[in-house]
């Protein structure tokens, strides 16, 4: 389960350079870790006995995934983007290749992913059972869509916003958070915690960082050419 | 014109937070979003102004929606649909022009087709087997804010919110209902995993799992007599024979507290009678077997979501309840006791049967002094119970003989005569007790008596005396016509 998320970053990672004009060299970066303190909170067990084609891909019963730290104290399934700062006006084209959310053991791989205006999302269904995808967006219009069997569907987001929810109403545990940005300019945290921004043209930004219990925190970055740090830390409550 | 009829519910900022939404579930329309159920669009697209001004017009059956087509003049609900468009900027946004879908003709009928995607499509996870709402995810199902929703009742088509035909329901099936977990299928047919036809006979298996007709209100519920014994197990085949009439019932908002939401639409009521007892049949669709774990969550989200009014909480988990009324005597003129459970001057006589107690074989017989005040009699004269729960359904059937030794108290049932009657329903997992409930109004139930000859035979004597008598004139006035 965790080379999917291994993979979404790999995933946005390539939307970001992509996004750059394909010259990563070109232009700065900001990375960090996202940190976590404070008592981990237990997940709920998810009761999969309704759907053993779900239930038999887990050696133990799975849990719920709203707070997924990390063995090195870090915290997973953090949405970090460039919020402001760009020129105004900035986009970026979208680049060719589909985000790829894929819906296997009854739930959401990756569970929190970004993607640019007017990029494809290919929601998968892996499981052969039935899931309904449904984004329930504010700025961008909804869509809730029947998957009965393995099969594709493919959407586009044409507003920027962060998050747009995506559930599965059969199963009430899956949960998925899509950035949608205009620019590529995101990661998202995965098993150590780290994120990279790169290619971006040096200027002053307001980074954000979303978490979907914990909230969102902000910092300002002035990037030069080369790596410029900046961790975030998320505290429990 | 918004303010004045709209904002009591849908808020003067068009919100859906007016200050009766509190009340309500499913809550009226957030118009800030502009998502709407009742659509001929693609799924997730703005309605048209045909699809607003058809909810404006007719209303959104199953819901507290009106329609407003007899009240409002057409200018007026024309300047109401564009005023409400001006709540949300989808509307202004040129690119998201709707446009409505092209949805064919209806093909001849295949129902057996219909159900094989039933089952193929999943529709069954939340619907359940039979269609009555009650599948395994049924207990999880959120709207868009987060409120608890039921899935439809597929067997109480008049009351799906679109309408109830095959075209509405292939509509919705083609469309979703958007703000809810209802998907859209047309995704299904473009990738060919059906058919447009295919889904059609889905719409008409849909449609096959209620009445032909939309059940009509009766004042009157008959019992026939027959010879015993009575059936007094709930699927005993004798029951099929019987006619069922089909009594509403709505929530209860006299007194506190109120309920606006009540989860059973209605009872479907049979009787009978044998000279010495009466059987009546009470068929009822409720999602849960209340207290059910699997819906505990959502009893609670409805508790948090709906606004009482008054601070009185019980202890969840609630059953299930059924309650029978009469007045303790047969009145002789038009007067009735109080249908709201009578009052402390005049009681009502009830029989009540709960999910608590249903393997005990008796429901509790009691008079009623006012909705909160309940005197059970001795358990002797209670009537005999019994119920089955299947697939969303309650069915029970409740015996007593005609007369008891306590004719005080006791209603003593007679036949050939009008004996008020009324019904009260609780689905404990909605988060019904106490005096949140479903309610009927006063009907008449009449044991029949067996019909003589005589009423056969008069009619027809009548008919034949006055047949001949005419022949007779007509023949006379020839007659004289002939001789002038």
């Amino acid at each position: 389960m965790r080379a999917f998320g291994m993979l979404a970053v790999v995933v946005v990672g390539l939307a970001g350079l992509a996004a750059a004009g394909r010259s990563p060299q070109a232009g700065g970066s900001v990375t960090g870790k996202v940190r976590f303190t404070g008592a981990k909170p237990v997940m709920a067990k998810i009761d999969m006995s309704d759907e053993s084609v779900c239930k038999a891909k887990y050696p133990a019963t799975p849990t719920e995934e709203s707070v997924v730290v990390n063995p090195n104290g870090t915290l997973a399934n953090v949405f970090v983007y460039v919020k402001a700062g760009l020129p105004a006006g900035y986009t970026a084209a979208a680049p060719a290749g589909d985000v790829v959310l894929d819906q296997n053991g009854c739930r959401y791989h990756p569970h929190v992913l970004g993607i640019q205006t007017g990029q494809k999302l290919a929601i998968k269904n892996s499981d052969g059972i039935l899931h309904n995808i449904k984004a329930v967006g504010k700025a961008n219009r909804p869509f809730n869509v029947s998957q009965p069997t393995s099969m594709t569907t493919e959407r586009v987001f044409s507003a920027p916003e962060v998050m747009v929810p995506l559930e599965c109403n059969v199963h009430g545990w899956m949960h998925a958070y899509l950035g949608v940005l205009p620019h590529g300019f995101f990661a998202v945290t995965g098993a150590d915690g780290s994120f990279s921004i790169k290619g971006l043209p040096p200027g002053t930004y307001t980074i954000e960082a979303w978490h979907e219990k914990y909230g969102t925190q902000v910092a300002t970055v002035t990037v030069t050419a080369g790596a410029k740090t900046q961790d975030f830390t998320f505290t429990a409550r | 014109m918004y303010s004045k009829w709209c904002a009591g519910c849908h808020g003067e900022d068009g919100k859906g937070d007016g200050p009766a939404a509190a009340h309500m579930l499913p809550r009226p329309r957030d118009f800030t979003g502009a998502v709407y159920q009742i659509r001929t669009t693609a799924n997730g697209q703005l309605p048209t102004d045909a699809d607003l001004r058809h909810s404006i017009d007719d209303g959104l059956f199953g819901t507290a929606m009106p329609g407003w087509k007899g009240r409002l003049s057409d200018a007026e609900r024309r300047d109401v649909l564009a005023y409400l468009k001006t709540f949300s900027a989808f509307f202004a946004d040129t690119s998201q022009r709707p446009v409505a879908l092209a949805f064919g003709r209806e093909p001849g009928s295949d129902v057996r087709v219909g159900r094989q995607f039933y089952d193929s499509i999943g529709c069954r996870k939340c619907h359940g087997d039979l269609g009555r709402g009650d599948g395994p995810s049924a207990p999880t199902l959120k709207d868009d804010a987060g409120f608890p929703i039921f899935a439809a009742d597929l067997a109480q088509n008049w009351r799906f919110n679109g309408g109830g035909d095959v075209a509405a329901i292939y509509r919705r099936l083609r469309t979703g209902l958007d703000g809810t977990p209802m998907p859209s299928f047309s995704d299904l047919i473009d990738q060919k995993f059906l058919t447009a036809d295919e889904l059609w006979h889905l719409a008409q298996y849909v449609r096959s799992l209620s009445p032909a007709r939309t059940p009509e209100l009766h004042d009157v519920l008959h019992a026939p007599e027959v010879r015993g014994p009575l059936p007094a197990a709930p699927d005993d085949s004798a029951w099929n024979r019987v006619a069922a009439t089909w009594f509403p019932l709505v929530g209860q908002v006299i007194h506190k507290s109120r309920w606006f939401t009540p989860a059973i639409a209605g009872v479907w009521v049979q009787a009978l009678h044998d000279g010495r007892a009466l059987a009546l049949r009470i068929t009822w669709d409720d999602r849960s077997q209340s207290p059910d774990s699997a819906w505990a969550p959502f009893t609670q989200r409805v508790l948090a979501a709906v606004a009482g009014d008054d601070s009185a909480a019980a202890a969840a988990p609630w059953p299930d309840q059924l309650i029978v009324q009469f007045p303790t005597k047969i009145p002789e003129g038009m007067e009735r006791p109080y249908f709201l459970m009578g009052a402390t001057t005049q009681p009502v006589y009830q029989w009540r049967w709960t999910s608590a107690r249903r393997t005990s074989g008796r429901a509790v017989a009691g008079l009623a002094r006012g909705i909160e005040r309940f005197d059970s009699l001795p358990a002797a004269a209670a009537p005999a119970a019994q119920a089955v729960y299947d697939h969303g359904q309650w069915r029970l059937v409740l015996t007593r003989a005609l007369a008891t030794p306590d004719s005080a108290d006791e209603l003593q049932f007679r036949t050939g005569r009008a004996i008020p009657v009324a019904f009260f329903g609780q689905d404990g997992s909605n988060g019904e007790f106490g005096t949140r409930m479903a309610v009927s109004t006063w009907y008449f139930l009449a044991l029949d008596q067996p019909t003589p000859p005589r009423v056969f035979v008069t009619p027809v004597v009548a008919i034949a005396v006055t047949l001949g008598l005419g022949l007779v004139l007509v023949r006379r006035a020839q007659q004289r016509g002939t001789k002038a």
